[in-house]
């Protein structure tokens, strides 16, 4: 309680006095809050090396008290395993000994145990949950691919019960909306590989090659990852924020009290528009890539846009097209997929909501670059 | 009763657009004293809060703290008055990525210099204050349920000894065992601590246990401020229909049984 306004506060102090077998503890001043910190040391002195039963606290020349100052003062005759040590006090004040009473009735000053958090073994246990976390992610995603891939079926067998018009809604967002970053980034890369090309090739004198190199290059590789990896930054992230805060809002537990199987409700129309759309993205990321290339092949190197488009009709096969273009549906699955499994992952706080669209946006470009190892080993063992 | 003034409100206007809330709205709170807030739904109970809080700048009339007018204080004395305030959120508004200890340590940390080692333990008493066992401390606020939420922002909002707490709708959502606890606490706690406190109920049970004046906001200002005894004798016709309908009756019988 504070019988002065707090701009009174007096210096606080302790003085230890002996008295006899006794030691004396006299208080001074104001000991709240803002003042007790500065006698923590002193009084834990006291604490440790003097008798409880010996402890007099001399209350007369106390100021203002407030919880923080009595429980302080309390402490000093308190010990963990005697909970009710022996309480001496000297001197009158208005509210201090019914403050220090309540609050050493409501309190336990047992240290808390510290946790083994450092050393060798420790240091193993982390990498070994850090494994099996891992691999249980990986598990998961796949025993969610077939959830999906179920509901899929099951829609298949029942084409009314598709969502229409979210799927529509979802393609919108996913691809056209999505398209001019990603043509814009495409087109980039392309004069990027024109670029480099132009300067090597043109060393050894065969500029004109610099049209197979992003040809093969945009077709096969970049136009593809670029949109993958548009789709992982942009609309994976979306469908983790989506979903996980409905999941927060108990949207989720809703639709299924409601009857609504939230697969067949959220995540087959982003799954669809996600394997829809990819390949058209892919392809407008193609067509820009392809400009972009044709550009400074034509402003660095003289090859007239005319030359550029007949070699590259004469000397590039359409496998380059069709791998690049085989890749797409996939990686736009993967990319949902995980995104869609990140949202329904969120648990009840904001904490996990960021932790999740993290881990989605992470997890999918990591996916599609391992997807993308793969392919080429694969075709480069079919030789296409 | 004391004259003893620790907040009052004078001519207090709010207004969002063109839809007013607050019109020449005054109320003055004792030093000391547990005030109840009542008013229906929409009458701006936590809005009122909100002004006293100084999270919503009034747009007309002042508010004063031990007789000083807000609207003349620097930021910096402002936040110096804040600090002595503690705030009970209608969701308890604790800090999610912080555990429950560190959430009841935030203010310290913030505002008083002190070891480490005294903090986290002024802390747990603290939560033990609030009626919470000391091992509560290491878990995170999604793993509690809404009660004992509630009590760990009773726990923060004690953490710097205020002289004034503010509690919105601190019983919603507690069962009647759960809130009639949570009730005698605070009770305890202003006796104890010497707290002022401004709750914003709609738990009569509440109103007739702990509140030593009730504040009722009607018609845009508060029609009447009194001991539940002498409101219930009042003829406002919202006040008659909210003390003395079913639920009133029943909260009434349950005070004199």
């Amino acid at each position: 309680m504070r019988g002065k306004p707090a701009s009174s506060v007096t210096a606080a102090g302790v003085v230890l006095r002996a008295d006899g077998a006794k030691t004396i503890v006299e208080l001074h001043g104001d000991w709240t809050v803002e003042t007790v910190g500065r006698m923590d040391a002193t009084l834990r002195d006291v604490e440790e090396s003097v008798a409880p039963g010996d402890i007099v606290i001399d209350l007369s020349d106390l100021g203002l008290i407030d919880t923080a100052g009595a429980y302080i003062i309390g402490r000093v005759t308190r010990r963990c395993s005697e909970p009710d040590g022996d309480f001496h006090f000297i001197g009158e004040h208005p509210t201090a000994r019914r403050l220090i009473e309540e609050v050493r009735a409501r309190t336990t000053i047992c240290p808390a145990e510290d946790e083994a958090g450092y050393g060798f073994g420790p240091a193993l246990a982390r990498i070994g949950a850090g494994i099996e976390a891992v691999l249980r992610e990986a598990l998961d995603t796949f025993a969610f691919l077939g959830k999906t891939i179920m509901t899929g079926f099951r829609t298949l067998a029942n084409p009314q019960r598709l969502r229409l018009t979210p799927t529509i809604w979802a393609m919108e967002e996913v691809g056209v909306n999505a398209m001019p970053i990603i043509a814009v980034l495409s087109f980039f890369i392309g004069a990027v590989v024109a670029y480099m090309g132009a300067n090597l090739l043109q060393t050894l004198g065969f500029s004109v090659f610099t049209v197979e190199l992003v040809g093969i290059a945009v077709l096969r590789e970049f136009g593809v990852l670029i949109t993958a990896i548009m789709l992982a930054g942009r609309s994976d992230s979306a469908f983790t924020a989506q979903i996980g805060s409905m999941k927060m809002q108990q949207e989720i537990d809703a639709m299924r009290v409601l009857g609504l199987d939230p697969f067949e409700a959220l995540v087959l129309p982003r799954v669809i528009a996600c394997v829809l759309m990819a390949p058209l993205l892919t392809f407008g990321a193609m067509i820009a890539g392809i400009f972009g290339g044709m550009i400074v092949a034509w402003s660095a190197q003289d090859i007239s846009p005319t030359l550029f488009i007949a070699r590259f009709h004469q000397e590039l096969p359409w496998d380059h097209f069709l791998v690049g273009m085989s890749k797409a549906p996939v990686f736009g699955l993967v990319v949902a997929i995980i995104g869609c499994r990140q949202g329904m992952m969120v648990s009840g706080d904001v904490e996990s909501l960021g932790r999740r669209v993290t881990a989605s946006v992470v997890q999918s470009i990591f996916a599609v670059i391992v997807l993308e190892a793969m392919f080429a080993m694969m075709y480069l063992e079919l030789g296409i | 009763m004391s004259d003893d003034i620790l907040i009052s409100v004078r001519g207090l206007r709010t207004a969002f657009g063109r839809h007013v809330v607050h019109e020449n709205l005054d109320l003055d709170i004792r030093r000391g004293e547990i005030m109840g807030l009542v008013g229906g739904s929409g009458t701006g109970k936590t809005v009122l809060l909100n002004s006293i809080l100084g999270l919503k700048e009034p747009d007309g009339g002042d508010i004063l703290f031990n007789g000083r007018r807000f609207s003349q204080m620097t930021a910096l004395e402002r936040l110096k008055v804040n600090s002595r305030w503690g705030v009970l959120f209608q969701n308890g508004a604790l800090f999610t990525s912080l555990t429950v200890l560190e959430n009841v340590m935030a203010p310290l940390r913030e505002h008083i210099d002190m070891p480490p080692a005294l903090m986290e333990e002024i802390a747990g008493m603290k939560i033990g204050l609030s009626g919470l066992a000391p091992d509560v401390g290491d878990r995170y606020p999604s793993e509690l349920s809404g009660g004992m939420r509630k009590r760990v922002a009773l726990a923060r909002a004690l953490a710097l000894d205020p002289e004034i707490l503010f509690l919105d709708e601190p019983t919603a959502g507690l069962d009647p065992i759960g809130a009639a606890a949570f009730d005698s606490l605070i009770l305890e706690l202003s006796q104890a601590l010497g707290l002022t406190v401004l709750m914003i109920t709609h738990d009569l049970d509440s109103l007739h246990a702990i509140c030593d004046r009730v504040a009722v906001l009607a018609d845009k200002r508060v029609a009447a401020v009194a001991p539940i005894e002498a409101l219930l004798r009042n003829p406002h016709p919202w006040i008659q229909e909210y003390f003395h309908g079913p639920r009133g009756r029943a909260a009434l019988a349950g005070k004199e049984s």
